[in-house]
Formats: C-alpha cells, sequence, structure tokens
C-alpha cells in the first residue's frame, strides 16, 4: 500500500471544481432534493404538533429499531453470499465462471413481491417444500413468517448489487500489489485479507450501502412474510388513512436514519487509493488454481443459484404450467416488454450521465461541496417506492404540467430514484484510475471536462456499465413511479406482474415476470462477455 | 473507444429494435383491453348484444371527447369493459390503472392540474376521502336512480358499481361448514387458536371493522379484535394470499371477500380445497361492500364520465361483472353468478355504505389493540 499512500498524499494537493463539473453536480443534486422537500411539505402542513406526536411515539421507534435490525442483517448476509461469489467467479478456474456469474446476477430483478410470494408458496408451513416432504411424514414445516424469513428473502434478492459492485472492484484492481504481497511471502488466505478484501472495500461499500437502504424501503417482501419495518407502516399510513401528514413524518423519519448511515459509511472511508500503483499497461491479475477446492465452491455457486433464482423461476413455470392447463391462454407481451426495455434502457443512459459528474466531483474534488452532492444522491433511496413516487406527482403536476405523465418524466422518476446505485459503481471504478493518467492529458493540453471525458470515462467504463446495468435492472421492476407516472395506457412487464398478482391471477403473471427475468439476463450476459476482450 | 465497443452497441440495436416493436403496436390500452382472461364483454353476456343495447346512450361523436380513468381496479378485471364501452360509445378512454388508495392519494397531490376526469375505486372508503376533500362532482339523478341507496353517497357523489360480500373461507378438508359459527364472534372461542387469518392492512377488513363499530359499539368491537387477538391470527397482506394459505392448510378459516374463492378454483381447479361461508342473522361479518365511481371537481370532460358511469351500470358491464369477476351486479333484473346466494339472500347487517366513513376511528382501534 506504500505506492497508494504516496499518491494519497498528491491528492491533497487540491484544486477548484472546475465549473463543467460542479455545475452538473449541482443540478442533479437539485434533483434529488425534491422527495425530501415534498416530504417536509406535507409533514409540517398542519405544524409542529403532530410531528411530535408520530416522532414521540414509543411505537415508532419500535418500528424503526425493527427495520433497523433487518437492514442491519440482511447487509451483512448478502456481503457474505456476494463477496466469495465475486472473488470465486473473477479470480479463479471455477468451471463454468461466467456462467455463473450471469446467474447469480439475475435475482436482482426478481421483484419483492413476487420474491416473497414465491418465497412463502415454496417454504410455507404447508408450502411445496412441505408438500414434497409429507410422505416423510412432515405435517408442517418451521414459520418461514417474521423476521428470519423477512431477512432471507431480502437477502436473496439484494445479494447481487454487492456481487456486481465487487466484482467490478476485483477486475479493475492493480495485481501488483497482490503479487508484491505474495513475493514477500504472505500465504494465499493472508494476501486475500491483507491485500485483496481491503482494496475491494469502496466496491462492496458502495454494495452494501445499496443493500442496506433497499431493506429499509421494501415493502413486497416484508409485508408477505408478515415482518412490521417503518416502510411498511408508511404504507399503512397511506393506503389506509388517506393522510398524506403522518406518512411523510414517517418518510423524513427514514430520511434522517437513512442520513445517519451514510455518516457512519463516510467515517469507515478513509483516504487510501485504490488505484494502479505502477505505470504498466493493464494485465490480468493471476487466476487462481482451486484444485480439489473446486467442488465445495460450485456446492457454493449451485446452491446460491438455486435458492434465489431456480427456486423463484420453478414456482414460476409451474404457476404458468398449471394455468395453461387450466385453459388459460398465453396474452401477447411485446408491446410490454418493448416498453418496459425503452424505459429502462433510456433510465440507465440518463443516471449513468448524470451519476458522473456527481462521482467525479466526489473522487477528485473531495470536500464538503462533494461530499454533501453524493450523499444528497442517498437520501431518497431509502424511502418507499410510493412516497418517491408521489413526491413526483406533486412537484410534476404543480410546477411541469407540461411533462406530467409523460416518458420524459417517467424515466427523469427512474434517475431520481436510482440515481445512488450508479454513484456508487461510478465513484468506486473512478478511484481505481490514477490521477497521474489524467494530469498527463491535462499538461498536454486537454481541458479538464475533455480529459474526463476521454480519459477517466473510458478507463472507468467497466464501473460506469455496471452502475448502469444496475439501473436498468431494477427499472425493470420499479411499480409506483411506472404506475403513477408514466404516459397513460404505458404498460410494462411490472406492472402486468402486479395487475395480475394482485387479483390473484398466478397463471398470468407468471409468463411476464419469466420475461422479465430473461429480458434481464441480456445485459448481464453482454456485460460479463466483454470480460473475455479486456 | 474500443472498451466502450460491441456490448453496448449490440445494445444499443436492441434496443432500437425494442423502440421499432413497441411504434408499431396499437396503442396500449387497446391492445391491453384485448386481453384480459381471453373474454371480451360481448363473449362474457353470451354474445347476445342486441341494437338496442348498443344505445345504451346517445352516442357521442368519436375523438369529442377523450376520457381518463385512474382506476383502482386492475386491467385484468376492467379492462375489456373499458374497451367495449370505447366500442359502443365512440369516445377514446385512457386508463391509468393502480392502488385504489394510491391513486386517491395521487389525485389530492395533483390538486387542480388533476387530468383525471373519473376515479374507479376499489372500495368507498377512497371515494370519501376524495369526497371529504371537495374532490368529486354531484352525479345526476338518473345514475344514481339505478342503484340501492346502501350502495352510494347520500350526498349524490359517488355510487357503487359492484358488490362484494364479506365470508369466511374454509378448508374444506379440515371444516364441515356446520363446524363454523354463526356469528363472527364465534371466532374469539379459544377453540380456533391458531387457526384464522387475517388481513388487517386491507380496506375491505378495515371497512367490515368499522360495520363492526357502527353496528356493536365501540367496546363490542374492541373485545371482539382482542378476542381475535388472543388467538393468534396469521397476518396476510391481502385477501388473495389468505385465500391461498386457506387453501394450503396453512389456516383453517380467513376474513375475506367473497370472489377470491372463485378466482382460486378457476385457475386451480374444482379440488381447491377452499369453500366461502355466509354469516348468519345480520352479523356484521357478512357485510357487503361495493366497488364505485365518480366524477372528480376537475373533470374536463364530465359528460364523458357520465356516459361512463351509465354504461357500467348498463345490464351489458353489470352481467360482466357477475360473470367474469364473480362480484354481485348491483342493477335490478341481473342474476350473480352461478353458486352465489342472491343478495336478497345473504343475511347481511342493516347499514349504508356511506355509514362507513370513519375510517380514522378505525385505524386508531386497530392500532389501540395492537392489530397494526
Amino acid at each position: 500500500m506504500a505506492a497508494g499512500r504516496a499518491a494519497a498524499g498528491r491528492r491533497a494537493v487540491r484544486e477548484r471544481p472546475p465549473a463543467a463539473l460542479l455545475l452538473p453536480a449541482l443540478l442533479v443534486a437539485a434533483a434529488m432534493l425534491l422527495p425530501p422537500a415534498y416530504l417536509a411539505i406535507r409533514a409540517f402542513e398542519r405544524g409542529w404538533g403532530e410531528v411530535e406526536e408520530v416522532l414521540l411515539d414509543p411505537e415508532t421507534l419500535a418500528v424503526l429499531g425493527r427495520s433497523a435490525l433487518l437492514a442491519g442483517t440482511v447487509t451483512a448476509a448478502a456481503v457474505a453470499v456476494a463477496v466469495p461469489l465475486a472473488w470465486l467467479t473473477v479470480r479463479t478456474d471455477l468451471p463454468g465462471r461466467r456462467g455463473w456469474a450471469v446467474l447469480a446476477a439475475l435475482p436482482l430483478v426478481i421483484p419483492s413481491y413476487v420474491g416473497g410470494f414465491v418465497l412463502v408458496s415454496a417454504l410455507g408451513p404447508r408450502g411445496m417444500l412441505q408438500g414434497a416432504l409429507e410422505p416423510l411424514g412432515v405435517e408442517r414445516l418451521p414459520e418461514v413468517y417474521g423476521f428470519p424469513g423477512a431477512a432471507l428473502a431480502l437477502t436473496l434478492f439484494t445479494y447481487p448489487y454487492v456481487l456486481l459492485t465487487a466484482r467490478s472492484a476485483l477486475r479493475g484492481m492493480d495485481p501488483a500489489l497482490e503479487e508484491a504481497s505474495r513475493n514477500l511471502g504472505r500465504g494465499p488466505w493472508e494476501t486475500f485479507f491483507r491485500v485483496t478484501l481491503p482494496q475491494m472495500r469502496p466496491g462492496i461499500a458502495a454494495g452494501a450501502i445499496l443493500v442496506a437502504l433497499y431493506a429499509l424501503s421494501d415493502f413486497g417482501a416484508v409485508s408477505l412474510l408478515q415482518y412490521d419495518t417503518f416502510s411498511r407502516e408508511i404504507y399503512i399510513q397511506y393506503r389506509s388513512a388517506f393522510d398524506r401528514t403522518p406518512a411523510a413524518i414517517l418518510g423524513l423519519m427514514l430520511v434522517a436514519l437513512t442520513a445517519a448511515i451514510l455518516a457512519l459509511e463516510g467515517r469507515t472511508r478513509g483516504r487510501a487509493a485504490y488505484h494502479r500503483s505502477s505505470a504498466g499497461a493493464t494485465r490480468p491479475p493471476a487466476v487462481a488454481r482451486l484444485g480439489r477446492w473446486r467442488w465445495p465452491a460450485l456446492l457454493f455457486c449451485g446452491s446460491v443459484v438455486a435458492l434465489a433464482l431456480a427456486a423463484p423461476v420453478g414456482v414460476l413455470l409451474f404457476w404458468l404450467v398449471r394455468g395453461l392447463l387450466g385453459g388459460e391462454s398465453l396474452q401477447p407481451l411485446w408491446a410490454a416488454a418493448a416498453n418496459s426495455v425503452l424505459a429502462a434502457s433510456l433510465a440507465a443512459a440518463v443516471t449513468a450521465l448524470g451519476a458522473l459528474p456527481v462521482a467525479a466531483l466526489s473522487v477528485r474534488h473531495p470536500g464538503p461541496v462533494a461530499g454533501f452532492v453524493e450523499r444528497l444522491a442517498y437520501l431518497g433511496y431509502a424511502l418507499p417506492g410510493i412516497a418517491l413516487a408521489l413526491s413526483l406527482v406533486f412537484f410534476g403536476a404543480n410546477y411541469a404540467p407540461v411533462l406530467y405523465q409523460t416518458l420524459a418524466m417517467l424515466v427523469f422518476a427512474y434517475a431520481v430514484h436510482f440515481m445512488p446505485q450508479a454513484v456508487g459503481a461510478t465513484r468506486s471504478a473512478l478511484l481505481q484510475v490514477k490521477p497521474s493518467v489524467e494530469e498527463a492529458a491535462r499538461s498536454l493540453g486537454r481541458g479538464r471536462a475533455a480529459t474526463l471525458a476521454t480519459v477517466s470515462v473510458p478507463l472507468a467504463a467497466p464501473g460506469i456499465l455496471a452502475g448502469a446495468a444496475l439501473v436498468f435492472l431494477t427499472t425493470l421492476k420499479e411499480l409506483p413511479a411506472t404506475l403513477l407516472l408514466s404516459p397513460t395506457g404505458f404498460e410494462t412487464l411490472a406492472t402486468r406482474i402486479w395487475s395480475a398478482t394482485s387479483d390473484a391471477f398466478f397463471a398470468r403473471a407468471a409468463a411476464p415476470a419469466l420475461l422479465l427475468i430473461a429480458i434481464s439476463a441480456i445485459p448481464m450476459y453482454l456485460l460479463t462477455i466483454r470480460e473475455r476482450v479486456r | 473507444m474500443g472498451l466502450l465497443g460491441g456490448a453496448v452497441r449490440l445494445w444499443a440495436a436492441l434496443v432500437v429494435v425494442a423502440v421499432v416493436a413497441s411504434c408499431g403496436q396499437p396503442p396500449p390500452e387497446q391492445e391491453g383491453a384485448r386481453r384480459g382472461g381471453g373474454t371480451t364483454v360481448a363473449e362474457a353476456t353470451g354474445g347476445e348484444t342486441t341494437a338496442e343495447e348498443t344505445t345504451v346512450s346517445e352516442p357521442l361523436t368519436p375523438g369529442e371527447g377523450n376520457l381518463i380513468v385512474y382506476s383502482g381496479r386492475t386491467e385484468d378485471l376492467v379492462g375489456p369493459l373499458m374497451e367495449q364501452f370505447e366500442e359502443r360509445s365512440g369516445i377514446d378512454v385512457r386508463v391509468r390503472y393502480g392502488d385504489t388508495a394510491e391513486l386517491a392519494a395521487t389525485i389530492l397531490e395533483e390538486g387542480e392540474n388533476s387530468p383525471a376526469d373519473l376515479f374507479f375505486a376499489q372500495d368507498p372508503g377512497a371515494l370519501g376521502a376524495l369526497a371529504e376533500e371537495g374532490r368529486l362532482r354531484p352525479l345526476p339523478r338518473d345514475i344514481l336512480g339505478r342503484v340501492s341507496e346502501r350502495f352510494r353517497s347520500p350526498e349524490g357523489l359517488w355510487v357503487g358499481t359492484s358488490g362484494r360480500a364479506r365470508v369466511v373461507a374454509y378448508n374444506t378438508e379440515e371444516l364441515d361448514p356446520s363446524e363454523l359459527p354463526e356469528s363472527i364472534y364465534g371466532f374469539t372461542d379459544p377453540e380456533w387458536e391458531g387457526r384464522i387469518g387475517w388481513a388487517p392492512t386491507n380496506g375491505s377488513f378495515q371497512a367490515f371493522v368499522t360495520a363492526l363499530r357502527v353496528l356493536e359499539g365501540e367496546e363490542r368491537a374492541r373485545a371482539w379484535l382482542e378476542g381475535i387477538q388472543a388467538n393468534d391470527p396469521s397476518v396476510y397482506p391481502d385477501n388473495s394470499s389468505i385465500v391461498q394459505a386457506v387453501g394450503a392448510g396453512e389456516v383453517d378459516v380467513g376474513f375475506v371477500n367473497h370472489y377470491y374463492v372463485f378466482r382460486a378454483i378457476e385457475e386451480q381447479g374444482e379440488d381447491f380445497p377452499a369453500r366461502n361461508y355466509f354469516l348468519k342473522n345480520g352479523d356484521p361479518g357478512a357485510l357487503v361492500l361495493a366497488a364505485g365511481t365518480g366524477i372528480l371537481d376537475t373533470a374536463e370532460n364530465p359528460e364523458a364520465a357520465r356516459e361512463f358511469i351509465r354504461y357500467l351500470l348498463s345490464e351489458e358491464a353489470q352481467q360482466y361483472f357477475a360473470d367474469e369477476t364473480y362480484e354481485y351486479p348491483l342493477i335490478e333484473g341481473v342474476e350473480p353468478a352461478e353458486g352465489l346466494p342472491p343478495l336478497s339472500e345473504i343475511e347481511s347487517p342493516r347499514i349504508d355504505l356511506s355509514d362507513l366513513s370513519d375510517l380514522e376511528g378505525t385505524l386508531e382501534l386497530l392500532r389501540e389493540t395492537g392489530v397494526l
């Protein structure tokens, strides 16, 4: 790490951020302020009294505690699953590692209202597993409901956040550090824990924070698995009271909790450098030979993929076949699929573009402004989707009526919602770009903005693309904003799934859900085959 | 730009294909309405649409107005009706589907800029909330007159379009109807411990609790909730999960709306082991609720909206509700689906839906008893 520290020291000579970077970053920040601003307007609509009442309710704090516990557990579990998966699929001779990488990332697109339902039908007290075990005398399985079920469901459907960012961190890493460690006599395990893992930290952290905030925001899985969280409380307020003030107060508390988590994460960041220390050309790191360890490794990958992907796909196929046998006919899905792909691709492009100035500011010009702008991008991420969607309904309908309920508005909403995903991935990739490369471009006469566009962006491309892919995948399944802000009549695969499941037509939900998973496999596959080219 | 090469270009090509495909499609609302179980309204009514029926009302000239509907009822259920109305009236209908309560909140947030003409809601609670904020405009007498007073707003601001009965779904392998109590209070008996499923966050359930408060008084309502709580019920997010759980034998009984059992049977076959049980003697547990609709104060096209409501209350649409969604028709002369007792035979409590407006009080009671 000696070389890294020297480079970090050089960074301390701070340049004032150029306007070409600062202005777009501030613009993004302004957009990200909309949801909290809306919540504040609604929360204080009737003065302090009501805010105080909700704040001081012991029940509110208990639920907040339960949410925090769930988020913490899910994050730890997701990291524990994803980091070994990332290492196995990037750095070892694991048979079929590219295939595993694609399959293991796909659970991300399974909507939590489908995933939770599948888990209940498979592992419920009288679910499919119990049915299979009944000949052995198993009458009832232990409760899947409550904390364990909710934590399991959320872990299975969120660990890919960490997997994707950890993989791109591993791939962008300078192998020289590991080689030096090995040459100095450290064993492979020690090298992994003392050199590789610390180098992966920004990547893991970028994914972990997304997992934590997602776990706070989720409604679908926790309500199906009967665990009472803060977001569920917010939904109950919106759904049954038709009163937006208490919901907004709870939403603001969630924003405050997010700010606390971000502050905590910021303190662990430190000032280490993560870019290559040598001037040499990029080269692939050594591949670890697994030998006999191949079998347990395959078993591990296999079990994760079986639980998180094969099980839901299996249940969906079962619903589909049962429905088809029962006389249900397959409905055309092309329009919905095309709309899904179109909206998600636009969202991915716009979000990746918006994330760039924010991440570049944070990496190259760290300071209070950059820190504030970057944190702001995350603030609304833990909010349940409905609160975020309503905030944009409020601003859109009242202040931008021309854009309200157009595709542009919908893409904007997605960008506001999913900005942190792109910011995190882009930031950890930019950290791996050596400043001296940029300095060389500058000294050869390139401007700062041109340097960013022609030097840093291509070098950070794997991370930027990983961020865009994350946005694409999560946009595909997004529901509240899609329902409320899309052009009237705009149908996507997610809305088709929702429509069918909310009326308990499971067979009709199965086909769009399976298509959703198939479509998401394409960008994952493209991202993974690109690795070979590098 | 080698790094941004092949993969991204390939993806861009795919997106172009998607855009072309999506432009080549008919407008989504038409395409969508063609599905919905593959049944058109004409098929549902036995294809007996005569020339008279097609002139349900004065047809407006096409393009004269388009109608924007916010529908809390899903496309799978009401899409075919929208399509049929377009054909009959020549009015272009654009529908935004969503959750009833979320759409109500959306209309409130949109304020005077709301593009919606009409709100089609799952339950009267959401309509009541809009009415209270002054967001609904009065309906003409000819519309209100079609539906019994029980199922409409006393101020004439909204009207029910189809009825749903609260029932007890029971597992037929575990229970015989004769073992079920006549009153919802019977389920507070300790013999039901661990055997009940309910959905306290569900709007229909909450409407039932409101009815319980109105009919039996605050204390008796509290006693019922506490009695059920003492029996350690399983909590589900909605009616359909309860019916699935009852069918799987996870719980023996569940408090639900009547049509979910029918849909489960339609999808999973006659041997799906759950059926409905109607409580007796005017018990609050046999409450009949309604989905309904109202016209917004900001509607730009109220006449088209009125046409639409007239269509929803026509024989054709009411027959569709009976046959396709297994709900109760609310106008005279249309019979409910086979296997359902007629509305007049359900021993439901004497209460108007407009008496169920105190949601706030119900939520408070649910919180105080620890149910929510």
